[in-house]
């Protein structure tokens, strides 16, 4: 694996666990939580979509919301695990990487 | 509801039937590993499942026939309160994207088939295992129960054997058949016979949905005439409560009640035996990962379900059940033959939950009661044997339990298992992070929760009923009416914190952990991680 990873290299032991990205992505799993149990934000009627009130039609688009919220975190992670590893096999001397 | 039978919706649900059953025992013979016979092998599936036969089987095991039947009926019934069920369905994903892959890592590492075997792994405790196999196993009867009562709905719809004065062997004859069949599949095929079965469930639901909820709406003269009729049923007093029927949105009073319910489901729902067993079954961690971004296309579908119970209001439906409410809304609106595909996709949509529901419960007697209590030098294929076995006791134990007793118990029962399940959450999600709980904290929080969240229940009236009427109530402390199993759950964790603190302060003895840290990150590939997938060459998949 010789790509380079857009996230801050730590050339020095161990990466840091809290890191910018890693705070994304717990942000992108934390807001549906906000967004679905703060109830009083969404139960009203008005303004309805194609005759459905807004209570409903705004849950339901927090699934589309919360699933692109899930895929950004999904791949997020994915990027991160990847430097992570390419940067340990480098520590460990990468003459294999 | 019609008199007699209805002959060609009738028809095109026992092609559907006779369909999946064969598929059903073909099953067997799909992706097999050479002839094992193994708990691995029978109760998941080799694991082997890649990302789309994991989310069909998941979707198929989490989105059953009773919540087709009952969401839509509980809006039916009250409006508003009963859309819970999205926010639940949207939480439940990235709550799950932090802790599953986490204990498919260590259950691939360690073998462990069900969540106890993760428990006693984690904490060296046969009593905390065992506290959470039982509770795994009372939680899924009652739901399995339920499936049952889905696939009642429908043929009672359908004026197959729902008639009074029929004797008793004609009018429970259908359901015995389906029964029968679908314990011999699940017998013969293990985790295979769901997720084949899966495939035909969710593609009709998918269908149906799609076609409902545009065809019923333009019979019906659009949304705005549907949400105008509701809302106008909504407003009539109530005889029995002296109150309004229900409300298009949920009041300041009824807003603690809602999220309550959507935080307390969301977090309860992989806490069953049946989401874990699909969920292990899975080949790798990545195809976890990747479901939690695709389940979601789920929820979407069930939200337009819940717009059924508007559609039923404004088509003038009348049912005394609100269970049949949905079913009724379908042969009123469709041609029959449509009818028909529609009552499949719920008979069949029963189907594939009961197996795997029955197949968990039995790995959870097996491994964590079977193999620990009573016999623990079983052979992996005595386990598979008696696997086997329980999964068919468990099946006969529901079918018993719906045919002797009123639908009501089922769903008391189904409330209560909802309350139960989510007090094993610290054990199991706890012990996915940090080992710091002590076990028999563990065990004293569960207990609390446990006997809070029953008696509670107990105490909860409605009109029709005097115990177990509803699953909320006023939260103590805070006064606002709140999910009792959410209650519960606090509570569980405040007395196993506590605990923890006391029990080390006077150095009470640690289990033994036989997990280690890189254990709950290793991913299929890893040094000492099995792949398990069956050769290249072996078992084309069929479909």
């Amino acid at each position: 694996m010789s790509e380079t990873p857009d996230v801050p290299r730590a050339p020095e032991g161990e990466p840091p666990v809290v890191t910018p990205v890693r705070v994304v992505i717990a942000l992108c799993l934390i807001a549906p939580f906000v967004a679905m149990l703060w109830v009083g934000s969404y139960a009203k009627v008005d303004p309805t979509f194609i005759g459905i009130p807004f209570f409903y039609w705004y849950q339901m688009l927090w699934v589309l919301i919360s699933t692109a919220l899930t895929m950004t975190a999904f791949t997020l992670w994915n990027r991160e695990q990847r430097a992570r590893k390419a940067a340990r096999q480098a520590q460990n001397g990468g003459a294999s990487a | 509801m019609k008199d007699g039978v209805n002959g060609v919706a009738l028809a095109v649900f026992i092609f559907f039937f006779l369909a999946v059953t064969v598929m059903g025992f073909l099953a067997s013979r799909w992706r097999r590993a050479d002839g094992e016979q193994t708990l691995d092998e029978w109760g998941l599936g080799g694991r082997s499942f890649g990302t789309w036969v994991t989310w069909f089987l998941l979707g198929g095991d989490l989105y059953t026939a009773y919540t087709f039947v009952a969401v839509p009926a509980a809006i039916y019934a009250a409006g508003a309160a009963g859309f819970f069920a999205v926010p639940y369905t949207i939480l439940v994903y990235p709550l799950i994207f932090t802790f599953l892959p986490r204990l498919w890592s260590v259950s691939h590492k360690h073998g462990y088939v069900t969540t106890s075997d993760f428990v006693r792994g984690r904490f060296g405790s046969k009593g905390l295992s065992l506290a959470v196999a039982v509770t795994g196993i009372l939680a899924t009867m009652p739901y399995i129960a339920l499936q049952l009562v889905g696939i009642q709905a429908v043929l009672d719809v359908m004026g197959v054997g729902g008639g009074e004065d029929t004797n008793w062997f004609v009018k429970d004859l259908p359901l015995l058949i389906a029964f029968g069949v679908l314990a011999a599949y699940t017998y013969s095929s293990g985790l295979r016979a769901p997720a084949l079965i899966a495939f035909v469930k969710d593609t009709l639901i998918y269908i149906v949905i799609a076609v409902a909820i545009i065809y019923i709406p333009i019979k019906l003269g659009g949304f705005d005439e549907i949400f105008a009729k509701a809302g106008e049923a909504y407003n009539q007093t109530n005889p029995a409560t002296g109150a309004p029927r229900g409300s298009l949105v949920p009041g300041e009073a009824g807003q603690w009640t809602y999220a309550t319910l959507a935080l307390g489901s969301a977090l309860a729902l992989f806490m069953y035996p049946h989401s874990i067993t699909a969920t292990l079954s899975s080949r790798s961690r990545e195809v976890i990962r990747r479901n939690t971004t695709i389940l979601p296309l789920y929820s979407l579908m069930l939200g337009l379900l819940a717009l059924l119970g508007f559609m039923a209001i404004a088509a003038g439906i009348k049912v005394e059940n609100g269970q049949l409410a949905i079913p009724q809304l379908f042969e009123t609106m469709f041609p029959d033959w449509f009818a028909g595909v529609a009552f499949a996709a719920i008979g069949i949509g029963a189907l594939v939950p009961a197996a795997i529901m029955s197949i968990a419960a039995a790995n959870l007697f097996t491994r964590n009661i079977y193999k620990d209590f009573i016999k623990p030098d079983a052979t992996p294929a005595q386990e598979t044997k008696v696997s086997k076995l329980v999964s068919l006791l468990v099946k006969v134990g529901a079918l018993v339990f719906v045919l002797t007793m009123d639908k009501t118990v089922a769903i008391n029962f189904q409330l209560l298992g909802g309350i139960w399940i989510l007090q094993t959450f610290p054990a199991l999600v706890g012990g996915l992070f940090t080992r710091w709980f002590h076990r028999w904290a563990l065990l004293a929080g569960w207990a609390v929760g446990m006997l809070y969240g029953t008696l509670a229940a107990y105490g909860v009236a409605s009109p029709s009923q005097k115990h177990f009427g509803g699953s909320s109530k006023e939260i103590p402390g805070i006064g606002e009416i709140g999910y009792i199993g959410l209650t519960a759950f606090v509570l569980n964790v405040v007395v196993t914190v506590v605990l923890t603190f006391v029990l080390k302060a006077v150095n009470a003895p640690d289990g033994v952990d036989e997990t280690s840290a890189e254990d709950y990150t290793a991913d299929a590939g890893d040094k000492g991680v099995q792949v398990d997938l069956p050769p290249a060459t072996a078992g084309t998949a069929g479909h």
